[in-house]
């Protein structure tokens, strides 16, 4: 058995667009391996190429090149398929179907018997909020709800790779927060977990590891730490009782002003924090709050992402 | 085949609950009563006019159902990505096609009976005889449906539905005077057209062997076995249009 639950050597694929056929090369030989057990974020700008490649680790596109394998089946294959659970992204689903019309339906196209189909749903119903939802058609669900029931039918058959592509969209903070809840109960239970996602903090908080995707490459795969920088980057200091008098007596200005009438300073590194700290107490305010600030998943994956787009736009210039 | 029987039952329900399907069966229905007010307006020949325009009007609205639902059949799966959770199932593609396949039939088989009993109704208040050959021909009807159904699902499996519309009901309407096409070709003195348009009457569905209404409308006996064949070819044609779809289906990118 590999190690890995996804493995990809130099998969591609080329669209053919338009009446002449033009080719658009939307992902340029992927190599990808996502370790069994682990929660791996795919990360990208639009149209850099993510849902292709679920498109193509799903069977849902051939891919033009390249060969791939999930839990050591080949990528597309029923033997493949049978032990995934797989979310779209902004899924449809059947109108006139109840939640739990829904959910057997799905049961029953992975082969599972009535028995065990009730009890699944019965288990995944209360996971996702949607008890009382289970009589409803679908066509009476908010965007919401129906992520949420999306997100149940991938895991009926109690899958070993769940791949969600952008579970989070649409959804309330409340149901952000049950999206991240849910890839923490499938790790903690050994399940690998695939998602594209937009909302790079939930990334950030749930992925063990993240690869960013921009036109078609695989830039960088790595935990969030290791990609992004940790150095800090200044420190952030929040005062309170500085009046107008107090603030002319120190050596720099502050940032900016908050609701709350805080003042905010920046400090080059904790040296020059101590230093500004011990002035601001001498004027008479108090530390309300002392942040180093280190670069975030978000800032790493702009710069990536603004510098793939340089480096583009001048070779096309030569 | 759990799953293709899963696929059938979701198309039927979903197709049940659609208020579309209902639109047209009322306004069949509406059809099948007017027949008695169309009777009435003839001069002579009332219980033949009765029973040609209801078997008329369950074929009419049998084949609008079959092209308008059919071509939309596989479209909407995929313009809706509702196809991308089926398909990423351990589900071979074949097997979704034909699943809906079967749905489709079953709802037009739905459709046909609840247009067959009023049909039937019609016939019995007004006092007009009900002819032997008149199951034969709403079941040979109904086989032509099938083979419609089939024909809208190959191009729906590749093409837009405007596209699988014109080439659905092209064929469609090919296919009810293919015979004609043979006959000709058989009178034709040129050996290239004679072997040209037997070879095209070889391809193309040759619907009329489906039609049965004017023996039912005049009361003349139709054989069983004749029947039989015509269904045997009906199935067999449509099973062929399947294949072809599920080879061409099984190599679909879904975009």
């Amino acid at each position: 058995m590999s190690e890995f639950a996804i493995r990809t050597e130099g998969l591609r694929k080329v669209y053919k667009t338009g009446f002449l056929r033009r080719e658009y090369v939307a992902l340029h030989g992927l190599d990808l391996n996502v370790r069994r057990g682990e929660v791996f974020g795919l990360i990208g700008p639009n149209g850099a190429g993510k849902t292709t490649t679920l498109k193509l680790l799903m069977g849902l596109n051939a891919p033009s090149g390249g060969r791939g394998w999930i839990l050591d089946e080949p990528i597309g294959s029923l033997s493949a398929l049978a032990k995934v659970g797989f979310l779209p992204e902004r899924p449809y689903f059947y109108d006139y179907l109840t939640a739990t019309e829904f959910l057997h339906f799905y049961g029953q196209l992975h082969g599972i018997g009535k028995d065990q189909r009730r009890r699944k749903i019965e288990e995944l119903l209360p996971l996702v909020h949607m008890e009382r939802a289970r009589g409803t058609q679908l066509r009476k669900f908010s965007k919401g709800m129906l992520q949420r029931v999306g997100i149940a039918q991938a895991l009926m058959n109690e899958p070993e790779l769940v791949v969600l592509d952008e579970p989070s969209s649409g959804l309330d903070p409340m149901g952000r927060m049950l999206i991240r809840d849910i890839v923490r109960g499938l790790k903690r239970k050994g399940t690998t977990v695939l998602f594209c996602s937009h909302v790079l903090s939930d990334v950030e908080e749930v992925s063990d590891r993240v690869g960013i995707l921009i036109d078609g490459t695989l830039q960088e795969v790595g935990s969030v730490d290791e990609l992004v920088e940790q150095r800090t980057e200044g420190i952030e200091i929040t005062c309170e009782g500085l009046d107008e008098a107090a603030l002319a007596t120190l050596p720099s200005e502050p940032l900016r002003r908050t609701a709350r009438d805080h003042h905010v300073f920046r400090a080059e590194d904790h040296e020059a924090a101590r230093a500004l700290l011990a002035q601001i107490n001498a004027a008479g305010g108090a530390l309300v709050s002392y942040e180093p600030l280190r670069e975030s998943l978000e800032q790493h994956f702009v710069d990536e992402a603004t510098a793939v787009e340089r480096q583009a736009r001048e070779e096309a210039a030569r | 085949m759990i799953k293709v029987w899963a696929i059938a039952q979701n198309t039927f329900r979903e197709a049940v609950r659609d208020k579309i399907l209902y639109s047209l069966l009322f306004f069949a229905l509406v059809m099948i009563g007017s027949s008695v007010l169309i009777a009435e307006l003839t001069i002579g020949e009332y219980g033949k006019i009765i029973r040609d325009v209801g078997l008329a009007s369950i074929s009419i609205f049998g084949l609008l159902i079959a092209i308008f639902v059919g071509i939309g059949l596989i479209y909407k799966e995929i313009e809706r990505k509702t196809i991308y959770t089926i398909a990423s199932k351990p589900v071979p593609r074949w097997q979704f096609l034909v699943g809906k396949y079967l749905g489709l039939l079953a709802t037009l088989a739905t459709e046909v009976a609840i247009m067959t009993v009023a049909y039937f109704a019609v016939l019995q208040a007004m006092g007009v005889g009900v002819t032997g050959a008149m199951v034969p021909a709403i079941w040979l009807t109904f086989v032509e449906l099938a083979v419609v159904t089939a024909i809208a699902i190959l191009f729906g499996s590749f093409t837009s539905p405007v596209l699988s519309a014109l080439f659905t009901i092209g064929l469609t309407l090919i296919g009810k005077i293919s015979q004609e096409l043979m006959i000709i070709g058989e009178r034709s003195e040129s050996e290239g057209v004679r072997m040209l348009l037997a070879g095209a009457y070889r391809v193309l569905p040759d619907l009329a062997r489906f039609d049965l209404r004017g023996p039912a409308s005049y009361g003349t006996s139709v054989e069983w076995e004749y029947v039989a064949y015509a269904t045997g070819y009906g199935a067999a044609y449509a099973a062929a249009l399947l294949v072809l779809a599920s080879l061409i289906f099984r190599f679909r990118d879904f975009k």
